[in-house]
């Protein structure tokens, strides 16, 4: 609707229905069993969307190959690219009548630019790419969605698929990099940094110490970015002296809270590192118990008020590791209960 | 054009306060009937899910009735392929595991599986299952943890789990578990709140909740909640109230649902209703439909509302029918 560039597909105006078409007389037309008059099942359709899948029924019942079925699946296909069957019987046609594949190739690149959040054009597409055993246009397609969509779920999983099944590793970490720069909270971006990296060299300690570079970089830049945090939690899961020993990292959080940043994750990092030296009974003077629960307090009250309850849980849980059966004992009045009573306030 | 001008009309003020359950009522029975109604014509190769959808909703409100059982079960009949055992979207077209699990919901609520040819289906989804333990969704298509999730919840619903190979399916989900606690489609994809209730709910059914890391994932999961109250499916993305259904459910079976501000989640839902034409949207303003109906109701009955139905949230059905089956999913306190 108003798509100008559906003209390729379907002219209204020139558009001539199946049943008026000459050189279709020969097929019949098989309308469609649904539900009959019932409200739940039953259908309604356009003249066209009806006369075109009627005859696509048709030659699927007798079960014609040819290159006007051919073409006929791609009209089904513009009015409905979600309907899997007429995706198989596309295939089924392809393979009966040996059709040119770099072809298919280029058709299915246009359909998924149109349709490009539905999962039957890109298995058609992976179908494609399998049958021809040549994935050298599959990181520059998926590229070329990424720029409109960063985030694309099926864009993205089309990609990994390439790149693990085809070996094409080389330079992906570059492109991460450029997505990065972009946009410093893509997601995706961070998550395909994390696939490649763990797909080929490892998360030995030299690339764990230089990706802690890299992340706490990007995070200078945006300190209230979630996935940038995450993915240095994960990069810390790798680190054997766990999340609270990386000098690096300690040393970046306190300069960042020092300076007065009070970003949800800086802060969120810092009660898990108390927690990781609480858990391993680990005296310290900068990660214990009085400053979890000061954070939590924090978090619960002004900085993520939203997720009191949460920051409640973290403030009780590592006070119980610490040997405090409540709070309390621990850090007096400004303990979880005065948490709780001011996050019971924002509920309301 | 038309969308955006609606969109500047309905301000703050004029979005919906209250729940508007007649109008959902009358949207949901409706639905389809509207010979304009261009999205549905062209939807029929998901109507089982749509039945689905409808249904469940219907049955949350206390609404079974204002659909007609016997023309329903007939068509989910229909619809049942006699060679694999799947159950498709649509008479004739092919059969695929997210309708097969639509299907049997649908029977599961009527009590009516006696309908269909179970030993067909259960034969359907086991030949779904692959050497690694994950399933696609149907004979052709891709993996991905989402049919892990439709062949057990299936298969439970029939008491029939001793048909496939439960352990490796566990292993798969597994080894889709991500750094930040969350799941993808596959190994190494990114965490996506659709996906990760798959996952929760694959691992609630096959009592395996152990496996996870249950506090990173719940707090990834209230992450999601931004100001508006409403809640996205992965970072930096708009709310939309489907997500709603996949991060309550998902923290409601982790045992940490209240870490949810509900006040603020419900004002969101809310407003995404359509005053004069019933039903919800995925976000304010946006036309309603079937599929987000049901998730914003189902969200508000596991944030208790009262005049709902209660909802199980493995299997996105009332639990009076969940009851009835005797089935308990592993829920953690
Ligand atoms: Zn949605």
């Amino acid at each position: 609707m108003g798509d100008s560039s559906d003209e390729e597909f379907q002219n209204s105006e020139s558009w001539v229905f199946y049943r008026n078409r000459d050189d279709w007389k020969d097929v019949e037309p098989v309308e469609q069993e649904d539900g009959g008059e019932y409200p739940v099942v039953s259908i309604s359709y356009t003249p066209k969307f009806k006369d075109v899948y009627d005859y696509l029924r048709g030659v699927m019942k007798i079960g014609e190959k040819s290159q006007r079925a051919l073409d006929l699946t791609a009209d089904a296909i513009a009015l409905n690219a979600a309907n899997y069957t007429v995706w198989q019987y596309r295939r089924d046609i392809l393979k009966e009548l040996k059709s040119d594949l770099a072809k298919e190739l280029k058709y299915i690149e246009k359909v998924i630019q149109r349709h490009c959040k539905n999962y039957q054009v890109w298995h058609h597409r992976r179908v494609i790419v399998e049958w021809l055993q040549d994935s050298s246009k599959e990181l520059k397609f998926t590229q070329g969605i990424l720029v409109f969509d960063a985030k694309n779920y099926h864009a993205w999983q089309h990609r990994q698929w390439a790149i693990k099944t085809f070996g094409l590793y080389e330079g992906e970490l570059e492109y991460v990099d450029s997505l990065l720069r972009d946009d410093i909270r893509n997601n995706s971006a961070w998550n395909q940094r994390y696939f490649v990296i763990n797909n080929t060299i490892g998360f030995v300690d030299d690339v764990v110490s230089k990706e802690v570079e890299y992340v706490l970089e990007k995070i200078e830049t945006v300190p209230l970015n979630e996935s940038a945090w995450n993915y240095l939690k994960g990069l810390l899961l790798h680190d054997k002296g766990g999340l609270s020993n990386n000098v690096k990292v300690t040393t970046f959080c306190e300069d960042l809270y020092m300076s007065g940043n009070r970003s949800p994750f800086l802060l969120a990092l810092i009660v898990d590192m108390c927690d990781e030296r609480i858990s391993n009974k680990a005296e310290d003077d900068k990660y214990n118990l009085k400053r979890a629960s000061e954070l939590c307090h924090e978090l619960a009250t002004t900085v993520d008020p939203i997720r009191c309850r949460y920051w409640e849980y973290m403030s009780t849980t590592i006070s119980k590791k610490a040997g405090c059966e409540s709070g309390e004992d621990a850090e007096g009045g400004d303990g979880p209960e005065e948490a709780a009573a001011a996050g019971a306030s924002h509920d309301v | 054009m038309a969308t955006s001008m609606v969109n500047e009309v309905k301000g703050d003020d004029s979005v919906p306060k209250e729940l508007l359950l007649e109008k959902h009522v009358s949207f949901l029975r409706e639905y389809g009937q509207n010979e304009d109604n261009f999205e549905y014509g062209i939807t029929d190769y998901l109507r089982m899910s749509g039945v689905y959808w409808g249904l469940t909703a219907l049955d949350l409100m206390g609404k079974l009735k204002e659909l007609p059982e016997n023309e329903i079960v007939e068509f989910v009949q229909k619809c049942q392929d006699p060679e694999s055992g799947g159950i498709s979207g649509c008479i004739n077209h092919d059969p695929h595991l997210l309708h097969t699990v639509s299907a049997i919901q649908v029977l599961c609520i009527y009590d009516r599986l006696d309908a269909i040819n179970v030993e067909g289906v259960i034969k359907y989804v086991k030949s779904l299952q692959k050497d690694d333990g994950s399933f696609t969704g149907d004979k052709w298509g891709e993996v991905d943890t989402r049919f892990s999730f439709c062949a057990v919840l299936t298969l439970s619903l029939l008491k029939r789990m001793d048909a496939i190979d439960v352990d490796k399916a566990v292993e798969f989900v597994e080894s889709c578990m991500n750094f930040d606690g969350g799941f993808g489609s596959r190994p190494l994809s990114e965490s996506h709140a659709g996906l990760i209730y798959c996952c929760v709910g694959f691992l609630s059914i096959t009592q395996r909740l152990d496996i996870i890391k249950r506090d990173t994932l719940a707090w990834w999961l209230c992450e999601r909640q931004l100001p508006s109250g409403g809640l996205n499916g992965r970072p930096e993305k708009l709310p939309d109230v489907c997500y709603s259904w996949w991060v309550l459910s998902s923290l409601s079976m982790l045992g940490r649902l209240h870490w949810i501000d509900f006040a603020a989640l419900e004002k969101f839902i809310v407003s995404c209703q359509d005053s004069e034409t019933g039903g919800f949207s995925d976000r304010p303003g946006d036309i309603t439909d079937p599929y987000h109906t049901l998730f914003g109701l189902a969200a508000l009955s596991l944030m208790g509302n009262g005049a709902l139905k209660r909802v199980n949230p493995t299997y996105c059905m009332p639990q009076e029918v969940i009851d009835k089956l005797e089935l308990k999913p592993q829920i953690l306190n």
